[in-house]
């Protein structure tokens, strides 16, 4: 059922322009990004080969990749959770679900999941990239699969964010808005006080970008894994508040 | 699911006290009515009587503030995986997603509706068929006319057989051709399942409809088969056209004429007891005075008259 719902949704991505527009976009700026950081990659060979546990070209080329990928993801998603259920709601399209022998979590997992997929197909398409290389040099594929791993993590807790403020309201201009504007205060709530060097704790532990840094340098944590999970959790249990509230209030 | 050997009568929709307010307002209050395999019951009120909102109730769409809604022996709040699998529901604007085709809109209804990928396959060709959709399987929902899109609704409805159907305005806005085939449609459908559509048209009731309750400011004021309503009826009444008319007094003399209204051009309307027709005593009067008598018609179109005063005399109530 959860799937019957998700296929639907990524169905209706990729029936529109803008799902094909935003993967083309991306693509081709992360494409430019990429032939930059081989190339310097490349001048800065020699100089590499003397020294000792230098970084290889996982570090440089894949992992600065992601990172500006990371930062694509925040941008697109807002466009891509914006009509999740606002449209549905504009529509009147909700009324399907809502009256079919389906619950309201079954609804909930199976847009996110829908969204999921997609971000999946452009994740892995951005991996392609730092994957050619292996075609004439030694990659170290734990690291890449961590890089991975933290974009998709990051890319779900963005896409349970959007889920829920797209819920909010009927408007998907409005919850693009409100979307990026979350999480865009999540990006930075770290720099709160990081001038005088005196993060707090809290504001360091909730920072979104945080806990991805580590996973895009390959480092694996469970506490960095547990706050995206954390997060995506808290954001569709949110959205399933939600919606119980809409069918109540009408 | 239906049933082969379908009982008609049997109770397929039980709403028991249904109240539901938005802020203030009480939309609907304390409607209580059933509803039976074989009957198709229309709901009729004017605008803002809350017959979308009980029916959205109905739908599972919107939760009630007080009463029990049980479908086919299962309560909604309850069983609610069980109570909507028994409806079909279609509200005002037909939930269908413009970027999608014929075909794939009721695919996926039809596995929302938990039909296996055969069996959503049979039910999608079985209600193209039902409802003339068989050419229009792979246009796009956004391109469709009104009508096309209506029927696309109810087909979507029937998917999964369900025996209680509720349809939200389903001829509005379609003219008068597709009007007719939707409501062909609807009859043929109410023959073995109960069906429920709201309507402010009365003709609509009149062709379709083997029961009728009116609702006025959120509360039943008549629940009844259609034959029982027109026995309502306080007073008849008769349309005569006179070249040379009498003076009014004298036609309120008439044997069983309560009341006389003059439409002008020589027309009056004779409001009379119900039972007894003056028309007799009319003829025989218009002959003896030379009134000239060129027309009499009764005006039975009673019913949009009984639903008026039913309506009329709730608000003088209220």
């Amino acid at each position: 059922m959860i799937l019957t719902i998700a296929t639907r949704e990524l169905r209706g991505l990729f029936l529109s322009p803008l799902a094909w527009t935003l993967l083309a976009v991306v693509q081709g700026l992360l494409a430019w990004i990429f032939i930059i950081l081989v190339g310097d990659f490349q001048n800065l060979q020699g100089r590499l080969a003397g020294l000792e546990n230098a970084p290889g070209v996982t570090d440089l080329v894949a992992a600065p990749l992601f990172r500006v990928a990371a930062w694509g993801l925040l941008l697109l998603t807002p466009l891509l959770t914006m009509r999740l259920f606002s449209e549905e709601r504009q529509t009147g399209t909700l009324d399907l679900l809502f009256s079919a022998p389906v619950g309201i979590s079954t609804i909930v997992f199976g847009k996110y999941l829908g969204v999921l997929m997609f971000l999946l197909i452009l994740i892995a398409l951005v991996a392609l990239m730092p994957l050619t290389l292996s075609i004439g040099a030694a990659l170290d594929f734990g690291k890449l699969a961590a890089g991975v791993l933290g974009l998709t993590l990051l890319a779900s807790s963005f896409a349970a964010a959007g889920l829920y403020l797209s819920a909010l309201t009927m408007q998907p201009a409005v919850a693009a808005a409100a979307t990026f504007g979350l999480l865009l205060a999540f990006w930075i709530v770290d720099a709160v006080g990081a001038s005088q060097g005196t993060i707090s704790p809290l504001f360091a532990y909730l920072s979104l970008p945080r806990h991805g840094d580590a996973l895009l340098l390959g480092l694996l944590r469970s506490k960095d894994v547990a706050y995206y999970l954390l997060f995506s959790a808290a954001f569709l249990g949110l959205a399933i508040r939600r919606l119980d509230n809409i069918r109540l209030r009408g | 699911m239906l049933g082969e050997n379908a009982m008609t009568g049997e109770i397929l929709l039980q709403v028991e006290g249904l109240s539901r307010c938005y802020g203030e307002s009480q939309v609907v209050d304390a409607a209580s009515f059933t509803l039976s395999r074989g009957q198709v019951l229309g709901f009729l009120g004017p605008n803002g009587a809350g017959k979308s909102t009980t029916l959205r109730m109905l739908a599972g769409v919107l939760a009630p503030d007080a009463g029990r809604i049980i479908i086919n022996g299962a309560d909604l709040l309850d069983q609610p995986r069980r109570a909507r699998q028994a409806i079909g529901y279609l509200p005002e604007q037909p939930p269908l997603y413009r970027e999608l085709t014929v075909d794939e809109q009721l695919r996926y209804s039809a596995r929302l509706h938990r039909l296996d990928r055969i069996a959503s396959r049979m039910a999608v060709a079985r209600a193209k068929e039902r409802c003339g959709l068989m050419d229009a399987g792979r246009r796009l929902i956004g391109n469709l006319s009104k009508g096309y899109r209506q029927r696309v609704g109810i087909a979507q409805a029937t998917l999964h057989d369900p025996p209680v159907l509720i349809l939200d305005e389903p001829t509005v806005g379609l003219d008068p051709i597709q009007g007719r085939e939707i409501r062909d449609l609807i009859r043929e459908l109410g023959q073995n399942r109960g069906v429920i559509l709201s309507t402010h048209l009365l003709a609509e009731v009149q062709a379709t409809c083997t029961h009728v309750q009116i609702m006025q400011n959120g509360r039943l004021v008549y629940i009844g088969a259609l034959a029982d309503l027109s026995r309502q009826r306080q007073s008849s009444r008769l349309r005569i056209g006179l070249n040379a008319p009498p003076p009014l007094a004298e036609l309120s003399q008439l044997p069983a004429v309560t009341q006389v209204e003059e439409l002008g051009g020589g027309q009056f309307r004779l409001h009379h007891a119900v039972g007894v027709a003056p028309h007799q005593a009319l003829i025989e009067h218009a002959q003896a005075g030379g009134w000239d008598l060129w027309e009499m018609t009764p005006e039975s179109a009673g019913l949009e008259q009984i639903c008026v005063e039913l309506m009329l005399g709730q608000e003088t109530v209220a």
